[in-house]
């Protein structure tokens, strides 16, 4: 009489294994490992950067020295030591792909195994989907450029658009998370080695949805990237990235630096789904993903961040929205999961600056093992923000009895008239739901599944259809112990 | 059908089940009532495959399989269905999502191909008519937010999509208004056939005016203690339940 027990799933959570472990043998040109000047020099030589960018990077390095890691997080974990790391490692291979084509096949197996096959997306997507392929630290392939090229979008590295568009990069790098914003925006903003760029022009409407996929190959390295997002008046852009790392005993750290910027009438729609390795059932190796995302919205104009995290042994994340124009909308829907030893402190923080600005948090948290998670917002709204309006909603289930939630909301509230509205619940997966799908003929892990994704619906509704797949599926095998 | 004989079944120390037989045949239908805490629902709950329960002493024969080594889910593929006296919710999975992943894995039990999205609408569209279910219903999550009397409809639009061989109603009766009650009892009554059979929990006589029963037992502490036809339900309706606790003493 195999009814599922939370004992039984605790069990199966256990023994889950990690689906993206493997490594890619390519050749990766390395610089030392530490962190010093000469580094950061070595780094902006390797990709022959102008001056101002070198310039840029040795004052955040300048200020990341007398900056100290942040402690108030709600998680505990060994601090990197920042002179074991190696910042700078690329595949060797480092010509341009001008094609799909071009791509070296082991890098193609690579992505096949992380779910991404190009053709396949390009047979069944037509061509609805362009990729930039980050690995380790360089942008490795940016799929249909030239189709973007006639609609005037600029979609391509980080190191490219500062070879190639300089004065944008120059313009708008560092306005929305400035360099002294915290210790892990200054230490990417000293080291980062690529990323995405992304522009949309005026009154264009991106006509398909770009996406990234960071991986880290190389062990004992770091991995910085830096993203930068510009919508244009009146235009839009929906922008996916996805993570995965191979399995280390090691801890690597990952941080990373997301801007957007949302002009006036302008729309973003940033999705994540974030699946670094998380290090094993007992808590050994995994990423440390410690990330500064936010986006700044002028009038009329909207961001909307949402997240499936089931990655990455400790994750520091608050994607969050200045929403300075009147009218501007800020939207944060998120799915965090944490099993085994995985800790999270997660949310967003909401700024409200305009008039008649709204927000909307939507966070779902999902604790199994002995894992921590923790819902972290802010809620600000400023003296002249008058009419804005923020909804929050902040619900965790435990799958276990030795895991944890906790929810850290702030509100800070300078205008009357403004309507801020917080509901927060705490569930454990239940064994009356369990009952009621098995006696319907539905497995016990389909019908984990099933109440899982249910409750993470709000969320997953937000993401586009292929994503929203894959992160079902991501959930499945985060969840269940349904692999290997 | 099924056989139950000489069924105990405990809860932590408890022993709710005491020696319980029953035996039902395909195209009967049984009335099972009793007091209250008498053991109605804990022996539906046993026959699900409910582990909080604990089954000591007896046998279940299931259409010539030994139940009570049946997994859960797999009583359920082999057509065991029960109405629940409490419907449970589950937020945020749509009842057709629900009832689509169960047949699909019933189906595959009997290694049977998945359905087609055009047959499984037309299933939808046949059985919500026939439960008189409201087709808004049939897409929101399963049971959130419904009424009392919708949640015991949705259940036995359940079964009529799932078509089961032994149904078992626990007081899928109660709180039901007098229309409800119709449309629920004409549903069972419409899928009624001689290849299965049912099994009705219920305190009110006023079901059996709607789902004519061939057997009415009656379940005191653990057993079924006395087995009669209709009129038996009316005797109790009128009676009570002393007349046979005095019985029983003597
Ligand atoms: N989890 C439990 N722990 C302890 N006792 C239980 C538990 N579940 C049921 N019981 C007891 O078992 C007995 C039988 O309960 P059951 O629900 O089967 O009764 P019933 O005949 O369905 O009653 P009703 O007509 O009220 O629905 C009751 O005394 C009840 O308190
Ligand atoms: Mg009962």
């Amino acid at each position: 009489m195999a009814n599922y027990t939370e004992d039984e799933l605790a069990q199966d959570l256990e023994n889950q294994e990690y689906k993206f472990g493997f490594t890619t043998d390519i050749d990766a040109d390395q610089a030392p490992k530490g962190l010093n000047e000469d580094i950061i020099r070595f780094i902006s030589a390797k990709k022959d950067e102008p001056e101002w960018m070198l310039e840029h990077r040795l004052e955040a390095f300048e200020m990341w020295k007398k900056m100290e890691e942040p402690n108030w997080a709600h998680v505990k974990y060994k601090k990197p030591n920042f002179q074991d790391i190696i910042y700078y490692s690329a595949p060797k291979q480092t010509k341009k792909y001008e094609s799909w084509d071009d791509v070296d096949p082991e890098m193609k197996e690579t992505m096949k195994k992380l779910g991404i096959s190009m053709e396949e997306q390009k047979r069944l997507t037509g061509t609805n989907i362009a990729v930039d392929f980050v690995m380790d630290s360089v942008s490795v392939a940016t799929s249909f450029k030239s189709k973007l090229k006639e609609l005037g979008i600029i979609f391509c590295s980080f190191s490219e658009a500062v070879q190639e568009h300089p004065e944008l990069v120059r313009k708008h790098m560092g306005t929305v998370v400035p360099t002294s914003d915290n210790f892990y925006a200054a230490l990417n903003s000293a080291v980062f080695t690529d990323g995405s760029f992304c522009y949309i022009p005026k009154g264009v409407r991106c006509p398909m949805e770009l996406s990234t996929y960071f991986r880290i190959n190389e062990g004992g390295t770091g991995q910085f990237e830096r993203t930068l997002v510009i919508a244009d008046e009146g235009s839009y852009v929906s922008y996916l990235e996805g993570c995965t790392a191979p399995q280390r005993d090691e801890n690597q750290l990952h941080a990373a630096v997301v801007e957007l910027i949302a002009m006036d009438n302008a729309e973003i729609k940033y999705s994540t789904v974030q699946n670094w390795y998380p290090g094993d059932k007992n808590g050994l190796g995994g990423i440390f993903n410690f990330v500064t995302k936010r986006g700044i919205c002028g009038l009329n104009s909207k961001i909307a961040w949402t997240q499936v995290e089931t990655g990455s042994a400790v994750t520091w994340k608050y994607p969050s929205c200045i929403l300075k124009g009147d009218n501007s909308i800020g939207e944060f829907y998120s799915v965090a999961v944490t099993n085994n030893y995985q800790q999270a402190d997660t949310g967003t923080k909401m700024i409200h600056l305009g008039k008649n600005t709204k927000s909307t948090i939507i966070s779902k948290g999902i604790s199994a093992g002995k894992s921590h998670n923790s819902y972290r917002g802010l809620v600000q709204i400023h003296k002249n923000a008058t009419n804005s309006r923020n909804f929050s909603q902040c619900d965790s289930l435990l799958m276990t009895d030795e895991c944890g939630a906790h929810t850290f909301p702030y509100i800070e509230c300078k205008n009357s008239s403004s309507k801020i509205e917080h509901e927060a619940t705490t569930s454990k997966i239940g064994e009356d739901q369990i009952f009621y799908c098995l006696q319907r003929g539905i497995s016990e892990e389909k019908a984990i599944s099933l109440i899982v994704n249910g409750y993470c619906k709000e969320v997953l509704n937000q993401l586009p259809m292929e994503f929203a797949v894959e992160a079902q599926k991501l959930l499945t095998i985060s969840l269940e112990g349904s692999v290997g | 059908m099924i056989e139950i004989k000489n069924l105990h079944a405990k809860i932590g120390d408890k022993e709710i089940l005491k020696g319980l037989n029953l035996t039902v045949k395909a195209g009967e239908i049984h009335a099972i009532m009793g007091p209250n805490g008498a053991g109605k629902s804990t022996l539906a709950s046993v026959l699900a495959g409910r582990e909080d329960y604990e089954v000591t002493e007896g046998t279940v024969d299931f259409e010539g399989a030994d139940l009570l080594d049946l997994a859960t889910e797999e009583r359920a593929r082999e057509g065991l269905f029960l109405a629940f006296q409490y419907p449970i919710e589950i937020p945020g999975v749509s009842n057709i999502n629900f009832l689509r992943t169960a047949i699909n894995e019933i189906r595959e039990y009997r290694k049977e191909d998945p359905i087609s999205a055009k047959d499984f609408m037309a299933l939808v569209r046949e059985k919500s008519k026939l439960v008189e279910l409201d087709a808004k219903l049939a897409s929101r999550s399963v049971n959130e937010g419904f009424s009392g009397g919708e949640k015991k409809r949705n259940e036995i639009f359940q079964m009529a999509m799932l078509n089961p061989k032994l149904a078992i109603l626990d007081e899928t009766d109660s709180g039901l208004d007098i229309d409800a009650l119709r449309v629920v009892a004409n549903g069972v009554n419409m899928l009624k056939s001689e290849n299965n059979a049912t099994i009705v929990i219920t305190h009110y006589q006023r079901l059996l005016d709607y789902i004519i029963p061939d057997f009415v037992h009656v379940l005191y502490d653990g057993k079924i203690v006395k087995t009669g036809g209709k009129e038996l339900a009316l005797e109790l309706e009128e009676k009570g339940y002393d007349w046979i606790k005095a019985e029983l003493a003597n």
